[in-house]
């Protein structure tokens, strides 16, 4: 089964991905090393989901400015991932509450969903991964 | 009087927090780097930073500010300065603790 996964076309195996981002962008590298791990995932062509939780949901805050600092603004990355059909992004109710957050501050559409329901969804992952 | 560096969020790290139990009254607070998530408006612990401003002076850098894109809900009466401000407050504070 693993062989038929290798061939081109792949041989039908699909696994459920999710990825946990819970770091802010920028002061680690934690954040952009994910959206270049999901990135480079995506082109296997497998289930994925994003979940971002605690200072996570920072990583998509509108507005990111970085002309007066001597990084790269990778925000409008996280704009591509669906033309990779990574749709499934969800934030933590809970940690955009805690930091006066709403959907509209994103520069990406989200699904808000409260830690109850992130935990039926790990639960029914194969893999994650988090950062 | 002590300049204090905080260079964590903390909405996460405790660093803010125990340096506000030991920042004396006059000492100045610089959030820098992931720390600029403490000078917001509309988080857990924004009133915990509006307290401390009574009687410390809050900073946070700019460049640092604009990068996470929440220059649009700086607490105000929190001063932004500039990589060249930043020095400034070095040299006009005695000294810099920079909590990690």
């Amino acid at each position: 089964m693993a062989d038929e996964a290798m061939e081109p076309g792949g041989g039908g195996v699909t696994k459920k991905f999710l990825y946990v981002n819970r770091k802010a962008p920028y002061g680690t590298i934690y954040a952009l090393e994910s959206l270049e791990v999901v990135l480079i995932g995506a082109a296997f062509e497998q289930d994925v989901s994003m979940v971002f939780a605690d200072d996570g949901v920072y990583e998509l805050k509108k507005g990111q400015d970085t002309t007066d600092s001597n990084m790269k603004n990778f925000s409008p990355t996280y704009r591509a991932l669906e033309m990779y059909d990574v749709e499934k992004l969800y934030v933590e109710k809970e940690s955009m509450d805690a930091r006066g957050l709403t959907p509209d501050d994103l520069v990406v559409p989200v699904e808000v969903k409260t830690a109850a329901e992130l935990g039926e969804i790990m639960e029914e992952q194969d893999v994650i991964l988090s950062f | 009087m002590l300049l204090h560096t905080i260079n964590k969020s903390p909405l996460v790290n405790n660093a803010l927090s125990t340096c506000l139990r030991m920042a004396k009254d006059g000492s100045g607070i610089l959030f820098i780097e992931d720390g600029v998530y403490g000078a917001l408006t509309g988080t857990e612990i924004t009133a915990v930073v509006e307290e401390a401003m009574k009687t410390k002076k809050v900073y946070a850098l700019e460049p640092d500010v604009k990068a996470r894109g929440v220059q649009d809900r700086v607490i105000k009466g929190v001063q932004l300065v500039d990589y060249s401000g930043f020095v400034d407050l070095t040299t006009e504070y005695d000294k810099v603790e920079s909590w990690l």
